[in-house]
């Protein structure tokens, strides 16, 4: 058969599905040699499924995979190691304290029993300059900033021989300026002749990298296209189902008294170092400061020592004028101060409780939900209907167990319970990541909605646009410390991608406030 | 999702009440079904193994009588566990929380004077408080120094065991009694009564049912239900809701402790009237409660049934100890053989088995 004999890789078919969701539909996928192809769909549209079934993670219910021409059924990654496939994942499976020559090594066949990391680095070394990939091969992969690994990641793969690599949501834990760096390399590879699969959901970067879009949306291809022949509103509507607006209408900032101030902050991490070096911010009621930066920086850190779930070392937290610095989680939620947390199904909800049950979780232990210790069941039943209406909680009931309902609906259910009361200071962390774009848009407004009725917002977010969008202010957090704080409206991308990369503002902005 | 020939597996997230009662029942007849296999070695034929113990046990009062009477320190053992389980704290400790409230019942009954009307009373007290704090040791253990509970309950069992048996063999050791191991018979005032005609002590008894229901409503209606059900579902929830984890696994266990130890006072002051060696108090009630608080998937309520069916196995193994000729320890058979099954059928409760054959139409579709 002379079908797929072009293609470097042909997913034909492709069915994969999990308990209650079909994640890949009848997916046909084909990548040439010499090409971005990116995948490009919202987060739960199928992208990373259809990767593992092409990595030989997932074996596909259904359908074809063929490479160069030959059909294959991979049974494990080996498989498709062997077949020149590598794959960049979203979150690197290096071994932190090893160097960088043994992650390389480690699983590499063809290297000698004894020091196989010394006749890697020499390859290694070859492979970096070929590529434009600098790494010390010698290096512990601990020291190495989030770019430096993902550079580790791909000498990883293109060592084992890869013609074809997938990189999953590679620009996810970048700099604006490492993200540059690494389309540059995809330029080289291009012209060595590798394929390139390239997951995202950010529309810019997309049209900036790849040769052809294929946009995937709740298990399916809706189209393929080349690039020069679609624009960002074009490609939005291919991946939402319809016309999406990119800015949100917002009321101009009215600040009011402080809700939050912290001074010269100091925390460490669960393993002991350094987490927050002196941190200094001030929110104040009715506007959001948007804090800005890339994973890993301290952001962690900061909320839970806001919000009573760890203990500063040094440092001073006053919550509308009370000093609240090692208060316990309690008393900070009963001082008026919610708390999204960014891992929203680990924190945010108690998965086996009812949803009714889950909406009252932190103020389960006053009036009126809770009388001489009793729980006031019909209280509870009565705000529990009000706030599934209210924020529109897709669920079938209020007695339903939470962890049946969707990512997008735990999360209102978990803004429901938080944003009820009318809050003084609202600690949102990732609010809106991984949610599908209609979730999204419904809970930005719902903080927007929050803002003008007198709330102070932090809203700790990777995603950039979103910062951008929302925020009145902008700090951006590097190594524990603030870089500069910035005015929403003056802010420019560039800027900020300097201050994520740890280069200081001198002039702060909006500060004196 | 997975394909078995025609069949699809699916996983479900939430088994409906149905399928949990059906699996759990399927379950206990497989174990029946096992030990069957078991009277067959022994050289009896199940049918007429299970044909007598329904008939000695189901088909005559003092068979009733004595499904109700081993039931009884099931059912507080049992109810009390599901609270400890609610909680996910593994509290393999009710026997030696037993014992602690039979010893402390015992130094009431025969070493404090206090007026004959108070003295039962201030012996279920006292046996709550010793059980409290005996199973409070291994919460706070957790807690401070992060000791698993599953092996400091364990290892306290044995601590009680041992502390009884240097008690009747010692200090406690009845003068009267020449030579055996027993504390002296309790007075008339710490005996309890009996229904007549039977062996059932029932104050315990309803104590017992009594306390299913507060559990119960405890569990569902209360904040320190609520919480204890947090807790256990999901610890990182309770934290980042500002639950105190150490007080809530506290209180859970001082009440799921005391109710241990209720079943050890009713046992010393219904059944033996006196304090006598361990395996002689117990029989291995407090294990045998972990299968009933299973089987009750913890729910309190439930655990009066389940303990219920538990008691007519204790009463099955006397009966085929004296008319089918085989060994007591036959029951130990039984309660492992369905926990066994019990803990396999989990699995069970959580996918679906669908019928659907491949179609043909779909291999042609994949050629478009």
């Amino acid at each position: 058969m002379a079908e797929g004999a072009r293609e470097a890789v042909l997913l034909r078919n492709i069915t994969k599905s999990f308990p209650g969701v079909v994640a890949n539909d009848r997916v046909t996928f084909d990548l040439q040699p010499g090409e971005v192809h990116a995948l490009l769909g919202e987060n739960g549209a199928g992208k990373t499924t259809l990767m593992n079934v092409l990595y030989g993670l997932y074996r596909p219910d259904e359908g074809e995979i063929w490479v160069r021409g030959r059909r294959v059924h991979l049974r494990s990654p080996r498989d498709a190691i062997d077949l020149g496939i590598g794959m960049v994942h979203q979150h690197f499976k290096l071994v932190a304290p090893h160097g960088v020559a043994e992650n390389v090594a480690l699983g590499l066949s063809g290297t000698p029993f004894w020091a196989p990391a010394r006749t890697v680095g020499r390859q290694l070394k070859e492979l970096s300059e070929r590529y434009g990939l600098p790494v010390d091969p010698d290096r512990r992969v601990w020291e190495l900033s989030a770019g430096e690994q993902q550079r580790v990641e791909i000498l990883k793969a293109l060592i084992r021989g890869a013609q074809v690599l997938i990189l999953d949501e590679p620009t996810s834990v970048l700099t604006p300026q490492e993200a540059g760096e690494l389309f540059k390399v995809l330029g080289r590879m291009k012209a060595e002749g590798h394929g390139v699969i390239f997951i995202s959901h950010k529309l810019d970067e997309v049209l900036s990298v790849a040769d052809r879009i294929t946009v995937m949306r709740r298990g399916r291809v809706v189209g393929t296209v080349r690039a020069e022949e679609t624009d960002k509103a074009a490609l939005a509507r291919m991946m939402v189902g319809r016309e999406v607006v990119f800015r949100l209408t917002k009321k101009a900032c009215q600040p009011g008294e402080a809700a939050l101030v912290v001074e010269d902050l100091h925390a460490r991490t669960d393993r002991g170092t350094p987490a927050l070096r002196g941190i200094s911010l001030a929110v104040c009621r009715g506007e959001i400061l948007g804090l800005a930066g890339v994973a890993g920086n301290g952001q962690r850190e900061l909320v839970e020592v806001l919000t009573g779930l760890r203990r500063p070392e040094r440092g001073r937290v006053a919550i509308l004028g009370q000093d609240l610095t090692r208060a316990s989680a309690r008393r900070i939620a009963d001082a008026g101060v919610a708390h999204v947390p960014e891992e929203r199904i680990r924190l945010g909800i108690v998965p086996g409780l009812s949803v009714e049950e889950n909406l009252i979780l932190k103020k389960h232990h006053r009036p009126p939900f809770c009388r001489a210790g009793g729980l006031r069941l019909a209280a509870v039943r009565q705000f529990a209907g009000r706030a599934i209406e209210e924020y529109r909680i897709m669920t079938p009931g209020p007695r339903t167990p939470a962890k049946l309902l969707s990512g997008g609906n735990i999360q209102k259910l978990i803004l429901a319970r938080e944003l009820s009361g009318n809050p003084a200071l609202v600690i949102a962390a990732h609010p809106t990541y991984g949610l599908d774009v209609g979730a999204t848009e419904q809970i930005r407004e719902i903080l927007l909605r929050q803002r003008e009725a007198g709330a102070g917002i932090l809203l700790v977010s990777e995603d950039l646009e979103e910062i951008m969008e929302l925020a009145d202010r902008i700090a951006v957090l590097f190594r524990g410390e603030i870089m500069g704080t910035v005015l929403a409206g003056e802010a420019t991308l560039e800027e900020i991608g300097l201050m994520m990369a740890g280069e200081r503002r001198t002039v702060a902005v909006g500060e004196e406030r | 999702m997975k394909r078995l020939g025609p069949l699809f597996l699916e996983r479900r997230l939430a088994p409906p009440r149905s399928v949990v009662f059906g699996v759990s029942f399927l379950a206990v007849l497989v174990a029946l079904l096992l030990a069957a296999l078991v009277f067959w070695a022994y050289g009896v034929s199940p049918v007429r193994a299970y044909s007598e113990i329904g008939r000695g046990t189901l088909g005559t009062v003092g068979g009733l009588s004595d499904i109700v009477r081993r039931a009884i320190p099931l059912i507080l053992c049992g109810v009390g566990l599901t609270l400890a389980f609610r909680a996910q704290f593994w509290n393999i400790g009710a026997e030696g929380q037993l014992l602690a409230g039979a010893v402390a019942a015992t130094g009431v009954a025969l070493f404090v004077r206090v007026p004959d009307g108070f003295r039962l009373p201030l012996m279920f007290l006292a046996g709550f408080g010793a059980g409290a704090v005996w199973a409070v040791v291994p919460a706070l253990l957790r807690v401070k120094l992060r000791v698993n509970e599953v092996i400091s309950t364990l290892m306290m069992n044995y601590i009680m065991a041992y502390i009884v048996e240097w008690l009747v063999h010692g200090p406690w050791k009845g003068p009267t009694m020449r030579g055996f191991a027993y504390t002296d018979m309790f007075p008339v005032s710490a005996r309890l009564p009996l229904i007549a005609g039977t062996r059932i002590h029932w104050p315990t008894l309803a104590v017992g049912v009594l306390a299913a229901v507060v559990v119960a409503l405890l569990l569902s209606r209360t904040r320190l239900g609520y919480e204890i059900r947090v807790v256990g579902q999901n610890p990182d929830a309770a934290r980042y809701a500002g639950i105190s984890f150490a007080s809530v696994l506290a209180l859970a266990m001082v009440l799921s402790g005391g109710l241990a130890a209720l079943a050890g006072v009713g046992e010393v002051a219904g059944v033996h009237w006196r304090l006598r060696s361990p395996g002689h108090v117990s029989m291995g009630y407090g294990y045998t409660a972990i299968i009933v608080a299973w089987l009750a998937r913890g729910s309190p309520i439930a655990a009066v049934f389940t303990a219920l069916l538990f008691g007519l196995i204790f009463a099955a193994g006397d009966l085929m100890k004296t008319t089918l000729g085989l060994p007591f320890q036959i029951t130990g058979v039984f309660n492992g053989l369905i926990l066994f099954s019990l803990i396999s059928s989990d699995l069970l409760m959580y996918w679906r088995v669908r019928w659907a054959p491949k179609e043909k139409a779909w291999t042609g579709q994949a050629g478009l």
